[in-house]
């Protein structure tokens, strides 16, 4: 018999995001194809970087949307523990590898932005060592969420973590600044936008709400997927 | 006749997934003795832990005096003794360490009432060694001793009998009639005869959330 | 006796009675340091330097190592379970825990490190300095594991998993621990660091009992 428990909110989600999807995917392909047009041929060359400054278009959004995800999970995780909501913890799952590959992809662009200056793949830049380290918080989280045959107690152990990793975030950030200051000259190596012009302005919030539409897109997708999942364990459990 | 002590409503109980009981309601009054039968994951264990607060129940409501207990939990924790499927025992403390340490983490001292839980198992004897070189059935009459110790009105067992030979089920069934007497309470999941007169309920009979109110079935008298 | 001095000294005998325990955490300790001279070259300038952030590192793994026992051993005899149901705080109990592991693990660690140093060069200052810094870093690096243990209480692959949980959130206290050892030898003080040492470890104790305590209610659903 169905068990009526899971499905009150799960189902209406499923309903409103199918409903959302189709329209939502459109226009974030549309807006994305845009903004990759203006990051290519409208924005200006970098009289210093050339080229290659260009990056930046999807660099920062990146950096910017990981941490949001983070904020998100530490949310979804907030409201799970103290609301015992289920749809916060397939939510959670289902945010946490989308907020993981953008920082993936932010840890990517920075090593190509910054070969042709460095010369290097790598160097121990505050904020991307910082986005490391977030990089290594999810996957903590996302490890544990998984780490339990019961999916629920992984969903729940998550959320904790999630909470005490959005506290220690500014804690991170900070102490990494502070070391990078410590150990390397103040000149060269900071990975920055050169000064912010409407013309590299404007193309960049673009791209940031065209990517912000792509993550809130692939999170909705994801969601859907583990509401059938879980669905589809339940009744396994069940039977 | 006096209303119950406890007061258990329409409590419903969750594991992976699907229902282990639902709307599962009863009292019991000062001395009275509760036995839980039914089959291996018929939710006995589950009841006794939602019982006891440490698995939230799905829905329903535990009384103690009228009062619910998730008002103040810590005073209900106060109320219960354990005894689960594990003993609760360190292995490298010896039998009177372990006791006394129990007593302690309850926020009690066991004081003169150590000798007695030792005398009521048969266990003054043992009383120095390390519990890690006891049997198995020594070392759940140690887990039985701390209950005994403890004083606390309200025994929650979990198959008290497990590993249990002959002296040792009359000891416990002595030490359990004595603690009724005094007016204690107790609810225990076995599925060994307990051989004292007391209501049981069986769990684990008809369970979709179209049973009957209760849950399970009940029937007074002697436990078969 | 209150129940957490009961908690405390429960596991402080039971560690007595098994000494070995943590003598296998400190002589990993010695022999992960001893690896980086093996490794990387017995040269005394660059070892001198390198001293500070190996020391930290290798004390940082060592109490890693004792970690994954920390409730483990109490969800597997039952007596979890009799912690969970103790009419007093459960943030009190896991603050207990942490703190006998600090006493088994940091503070032997950070009387050891200082003797190691020696074999790095570390002048007289230094080792006072990284054996201070220690003594204030490690008990941030209990509550964080303590967390860490608690969340992979049950979990598959729990060892691997409680360090890629517990590494990232010790950086800080790694970065400032180690830097001040760096800050001695560049000729400035190490108030600062020391400071933040403490405040890092204020922060773990204002948020971590908390945690922990939730996280075992959850291993006992």
């Amino acid at each position: 018999m169905a068990d009526l428990h899971f499905l009150a909110n799960p189902a209406r989600f499923r309903r409103f995001s199918q409903r959302v999807l189709p329209g939502l995917g459109f226009a974030t392909a549309l807006m994305l194809a845009v903004g990759f047009y203006m990051a290519f041929f409208v924005a200006p060359q970098d009289y210093q970087q050339g080229d290659t400054v260009r990056i930046m278009f999807v660099h920062v959004p990146s950096a910017w949307l990981s941490m949001a995800g983070y904020a998100l999970l530490a949310a979804l995780g907030a409201s799970l523990l103290v609301w015992r909501h289920p749809l916060a913890a397939l939510m959670a799952r289902a945010a946490a590898p989308v907020g993981a590959s953008f920082a993936a992809v932010c840890l990517l662009t920075g090593s190509l932005w910054g070969r042709p200056m460095w010369g290097t793949y790598w160097v121990w830049d505050a904020r991307l060592t910082s986005m490391l380290l977030l990089f290594f918080l999810y996957l903590g989280h996302i490890a544990l969420s998984r780490a339990y045959d019961s999916p629920e107690r992984g969903d729940r152990a998550a959320a904790i973590l999630a909470l005490i990793g959005v506290i220690n975030l500014p804690i991170i950030k900070f102490s990494v600044d502070w070391w990078n200051t410590l150990h390397q000259p103040a000149s060269i190596t900071r990975l920055d936008a050169p000064a912010i012009h409407t013309s590299i302005l404007v193309p960049l919030l673009w791209m940031a709400v065209s990517l912000l539409l792509l993550f809130v897109f692939l999170v909705l997708l994801r969601t859907e997927t583990e509401i059938d999942r879980r669905r589809l364990e339940n009744a396994e459990a069940a039977a | 006749m006096a209303p119950p002590l406890l007061e258990v409503t329409g409590l419903a109980c969750r594991r992976g997934g699907r229902m282990v009981f639902d709307r599962l309601s009863f009292g019991l009054g000062e001395g009275q003795l509760l036995a839980l039968t039914g089959r291996n994951g018929s939710g006995k264990t589950s009841l006794l832990r939602a019982l006891a607060g440490l698995t939230p129940p799905e829905a329903g409501t535990v009384a103690w005096q009228g009062e619910d207990i998730a008002r103040d939990r810590e005073s209900w924790r106060g109320r219960l003794a354990w005894l689960g499927h594990l003993d609760g025992l360190k292995g490298d403390l010896s039998v009177i360490e372990n006791l006394l340490t129990a007593e302690r983490l309850r926020g009690g001292e066991a004081g003169d009432r150590l000798d007695g839980a030792l005398l009521a198992f048969d266990l003054t004897a043992l009383a120095a060694r390390e519990v890690r070189t006891l049997s198995a059935g020594q070392r759940r009459r140690t887990a039985l001793a701390r209950i005994v110790l403890s004083q606390a009105p309200l025994w929650l067992l979990d198959e008290p009998l497990n590993a249990l030979d002959a002296p040792a089920q009359a000891a416990f069934r002595a030490a359990l009639q004595i603690h009724l007497s005094a007016g204690g309470l107790a609810i225990a999941a076995t599925h060994a005869e307990l051989g004292i007169e007391g209501r049981s309920l069986e769990l684990g009979s008809t369970l979709s959330s179209t049973s009957p109110p209760g849950g399970g079935e009940e029937h007074d008298g002697d436990v078969a | 006796m209150s129940g957490f001095t009961a908690l405390l000294t429960r596991d402080l005998r039971l560690v007595l009675r098994r000494p070995g325990d943590v003598g296998v955490v400190l002589a990993f300790f010695v022999v992960a340091t001893v690896l980086f001279p093996l490794g990387i070259g017995p040269e005394t300038n660059l070892l001198a330097r390198i001293a500070a952030g190996v020391l930290w590192c290798a004390a940082l793994f060592a109490a890693l190592l004792s970690l994954e026992r920390l409730f483990a051993a109490d969800y597997e005899d039952g007596t979890l379970d009799l912690l969970l149901l103790a009419p007093w705080p459960l943030e009190l109990a896991a603050l207990a825990k942490c703190l006998a592991h600090w006493i088994v693990t940091g503070l032997p660690l950070s009387l050891l490190a200082p003797v190691l140093g020696i074999a790095f060069g570390l002048d007289g200052p230094s080792l006072l300095a990284l054996g201070a810094t220690l003594l204030v870093g490690t008990p941030t690096l209990s509550l964080i594991g303590g967390l860490a243990a608690a969340l992979t209480l049950g979990a598959r692959k729990s060892g691997a998993l409680l360090a890629l949980l517990a590494l990232p959130l010790c950086v800080p206290t790694l970065i400032f621990g180690a830097g001040a050892i760096e800050a001695l030898a560049a000729g400035e003080g190490i108030v600062t660091h020391v400071a933040i040492l403490a405040a890092l470890a204020l922060v773990a104790l204002a948020t971590t009992p908390w945690a922990i305590a939730a996280a075992l209610r959850q291993a006992g659903e």
